[in-house]
């Protein structure tokens, strides 16, 4: 085995993590299994939404991050939700305080709830924005390389776009475009939307995307539990095959077995 | 005197600071973030922040999302 191979993290500005899958905390049945199922991915890096708080209805919520606590993990908040350059700023800073001056966020600006597809322009903005503000970015965006190139020129320390939809489980519908934009990066790329099911990260992972981003393919599997498991296995098979270098494809057999001694 | 909280109108003792709204609502030492009119007022500062009628007041937390 390769010393690579040993010592192989993944850097998101400056920290090094040696799990490459992220995961989000959204769809599951209750804290319990959040904290489960996160567990079993061995993530590090691990993304939550910023709401409005209930006011004293439920008193005795229990706190999601006291499930998923950031002295365990590097809660990475997002901007969900957020259709304008504006909120997703605003949440970022609200973000911010939440998490005692943590400064890592992930960008998304939605365009439209039927597809919750990037606003590239709104995207764009954010960025320039948050990074003025002196926040890491890891930022949401879709599948252009031209895009994802401004945006790493914009100083986003990730660059992660989607598979396909959010939540549609559909894989990674164009993964030449992926190619493209990893060729031109000197950011980490992850994939962040649209995972399915094992083979998809797997998948991603082949390529030489530096992580995966994902949360419904977990959550709601029939068994997140197990799903998450697979997802770990998935992503450090991918991982693993991808430095180790495919065989090449070829046209026609080539035994395995020697043709000497054949009786 | 009236503040808007999390986009509902609410009834607040007169001089009230963020950190007794923060209290009233049982929320006291919990990992809250709280914005008054659009800014963020740092949790150090939720002790001495006055309230005032007609304050617009977001108090946001962790939630599960991707």
């Amino acid at each position: 085995m390769s010393e690579q191979l040993r010592h192989d993290p993944l850097i998101i500005a400056g920290k090094e993590y040696s799990s490459r899958l992220l995961v989000g905390t959204g769809k599951y049945r209750d804290l319990d299994e959040t904290r489960r199922a996160i567990e079993a991915s061995g993530a590090q890096i691990v993304t939550v939404a910023v709401r409005r708080t209930n006011i004293g209805q439920n008193r005795d919520e229990p706190n999601l991050l006291e499930a998923v606590s950031p002295e365990k993990y590097t809660i990475l908040p997002n901007t969900a939700g957020c259709y304008t350059a504006d909120d997703a700023v605003r949440t970022c800073k609200l973000a911010r305080e939440l998490l005692d001056g943590h400064d890592l966020v992930k960008l998304e600006v939605l365009g439209d709830q039927k597809t919750l597809y990037p606003n590239i322009v709104e995207t764009l903005k954010g960025a320039e924005m948050l990074v003025k503000d002196g926040f890491k970015v890891m930022v949401y965006t879709n599948d252009d390389p031209i895009v994802a190139k401004q945006l790493e020129d914009m100083g986003c320390v990730a660059v992660m776009p989607l598979g396909s939809l959010i939540g549609s489980g559909l894989g990674i519908l164009n993964p030449h475009n992926i190619r493209l934009i990893m060729e031109a990066a000197n950011v980490p790329i992850l994939v962040d939307a649209g995972v399915g099911t094992a083979s998809d990260a797997a998948l991603a992972m082949e390529m030489g995307c530096e992580g995966v981003l994902m949360n419904t393919a977990i959550a709601a599997a029939r068994d997140p539990l197990l799903m998450a498991s697979a997802m770990r296995k998935a992503i450090e098979a991918g991982r693993e095959a991808f430095l180790a270098g495919r065989m090449p494809r070829k046209k026609y057999a080539s035994a395995s077995s020697p043709m000497d001694g054949i009786i | 005197m009236r503040i808007v909280l999390n986009g509902d109108t609410m009834e607040l003792r007169d001089a009230s600071s963020l950190a007794d709204l923060v209290e009233q609502l049982g929320l006291g030492g919990k990992r809250i973030a709280a914005e008054v009119n659009m800014e963020i007022v740092p949790r150090s500062q939720h002790a001495t922040l006055r309230l005032n009628d007609g304050d617009q007041v977001e108090i946001v937390h962790a939630i599960g999302g991707g």
